[in-house]
């Protein structure tokens, strides 16, 4: 009890002193898991209007894929984009192990099938007859799409916030492909696990405390803007 | 609807604004780097952080550390996949030499491994006469020990240890392990009442965290050396050859043995490391 206030107290100092290194591991953590849930909602969307609205051979077998990919344990696809990435891998030539590209790709691709499958079943969800009377009034394939993609907008939010959720606080992958370099790929899940190692556990229940702040302020506006969008 | 479709497009512009403004991970690029693939234990002493930013100050070259087991770091090693190793794991060092992956091997430091356990010692290993003793004692008892099991350089001692001391723990019920670093192998030992194998260096690192107590030190066989290795640029054309012979020359720089001989002094009141290098050793 006593340790949870210290480090109570621990984070609330570090926070408002501003420290430097502090700053750094959480602007990077925002940075690398905001923009592989961008990427991640570029290909899962399209991926869910393309097969939450149309019909072709093998449709359920790619949906039993992303299905299951919305369970894809982080420390695999970890392992697997390691091996990519190795200097004598097949991508090693890149030099992005190690790096917070690695990471962002890593978390992106975690994130992709959550937001895919979340897509897919709001597409579906939508009423049949609205596609078609877009349709009769004449709009190509692509503009029915973007329609309907913005018809499902509430349900897609959901989606961006369940992927967000999911990457900022992973760790088994982040560790793997970045490394938990100081000053250059530490991220706020792979510090507090190292600070525990080193029995700072004051230092890693702030960081904790950081985490579940950023996470919990993001979701809060991702909800004001889909609520707003219920509202009207 | 609309002037919520323009709040939403403002926020997604902000975000992309955000995300595309060059910030402190842009500027790594087109810098000498190298793969630094190390110990926990040096990490988690804090040891790490002094060498590598004294190292990057005076060179530039940017360290990318990588803290696993010795085994992990060695088989990092064999594939290339590291420029420089500092490890503890003299015995699969010098197989690592003899398979050509190393081009040159340094001592640079050392401490001491210690036996660890809850104050009260029921399997009495203040006692004993040798860490075979000790261990051979704990083994009768079957008293908990813990492993790290995870192919560490303080893995693979525990083992030869055991096998010097003449038992087979392996399966053994009081004998497991826990596939993690030596922070969290003291802290799970601590919580159990455990034996177990550790460092000095993140023993005391740790120790006012713990309900541990250093219960037997100072056998000949418990000496822990780290060594600094080159990887053998000929078998791995990526490799960073200049900058790791500079981390290597580096480590055993008066600079860096002096900075490895005094820390921890101030907080512990005595070395957590002792120095074994010099700029005259001769490399082997």
């Amino acid at each position: 009890m006593e340790l949870l206030l210290e480090g109570l107290s621990k984070g609330v100092s570090l926070l408002l002193q501003g420290d430097p290194e502090v700053l750094h591991i959480v602007l990077l953590t925002l940075r690398v898991s905001g923009t592989a849930t961008l990427l991640s909602l570029v290909v899962g969307v399209s991926l869910g209007a393309l097969v939450g609205l149309s019909s072709f051979p093998g449709r359920s077998i790619l949906m039993s894929f992303v299905n299951t990919g919305m369970g894809l344990p982080p420390v695999v696809v970890g392992l697997f984009v390691t091996i990519f990435l190795w200097r004598n891998g097949p991508l090693g030539a890149l030099g992005l192990l190690y790096t917070p590209t690695a990471m962002i790709l890593a978390q992106a691709v975690i994130a992709t099938p959550i937001v895919a499958g979340i897509s897919i079943a709001a597409m579906q969800g939508l009423s049949d007859k609205l596609r078609l009377q877009i349709l009769s009034l004449g709009a190509t394939r692509f503009q029915v799409a973007w329609i309907l993609i913005k018809e499902a907008r509430l349900q897609l939010l959901a989606a961006v916030m369940a992927g967000f959720g999911g990457v900022i606080s992973e760790v088994g992958a982040s560790m793997m492909v970045g490394g938990n370099i100081k000053g250059y790929t530490r991220v706020l899940t792979t510090a507090t696990v190292m600070e525990t190692a080193k029995g700072n556990f004051d230092v890693a229940i702030a960081l904790s405390i950081i985490l579940l702040l950023l996470a919990y302020a993001i979701t809060l506006v991702l909800t004001q803007v889909q609520q707003k969008g219920h509202g009207a | 609807m609309k002037a919520q479709g323009t709040r939403i497009g403002i926020i997604l512009f902000l975000l992309l604004a955000w995300l595309a403004a060059p910030g402190p991970t842009a500027c790594m690029g087109g810098q000498a780097e190298l793969i630094l693939a190390t110990t926990t234990s040096t990490q988690d002493s804090g040891l790490l952080d002094v060498l590598v930013s004294s190292f990057e100050a005076r060179t530039g070259i940017f360290v990318k550390t990588i803290a696993v087991g010795s085994g992990q770091a060695m088989a990092l090693g064999r594939r290339g996949e590291a420029d420089v190793l500092l490890v503890h794991s003299p015995e699969e060092e010098l197989t690592f030499m003899e398979q050509g992956f190393g081009l040159r091997r340094r001592p640079v430091m050392y401490n001491d491994f210690i036996l660890v356990g809850p104050p009260r010692d029921p399997a009495r290993v203040k006692e004993a006469a040798s860490v075979k003793q000790a261990l051979s004692s704990i083994a009768s008892r079957a008293h908990p020990f813990l492993s790290r099991g995870d192919r560490s350089g303080t893995h693979v001692k525990e083992m030869s240890l055991w096998s010097q001391a003449g038992v087979n723990p392996q399966g053994a019920k009081w004998y497991q392990e826990t596939g993690q670093g030596m922070g969290q192998t003291l802290m799970v030992a601590s919580e159990k009442e455990a034996y177990t194998l550790s460092d000095r260096g993140t023993f005391l690192a740790l120790s006012s965290r713990l309900s541990l107590d250093i219960l037997f030190q100072g056998d000949s066989s418990l000496r822990n050396e780290y060594h600094v290795i080159e990887i053998n640029p000929a078998k791995f054309p990526r490799v960073n050859a200049t900058s790791a012979r500079l981390f290597s020359d580096f480590l055993v720089s008066k600079e860096a043995q002096d900075l490895i001989g005094t820390f921890g002094l101030a907080r512990y009141g005595q070395p957590l490391f002792f120095i074994m290098g010099g700029p005259d050793q001769m490399p082997r």
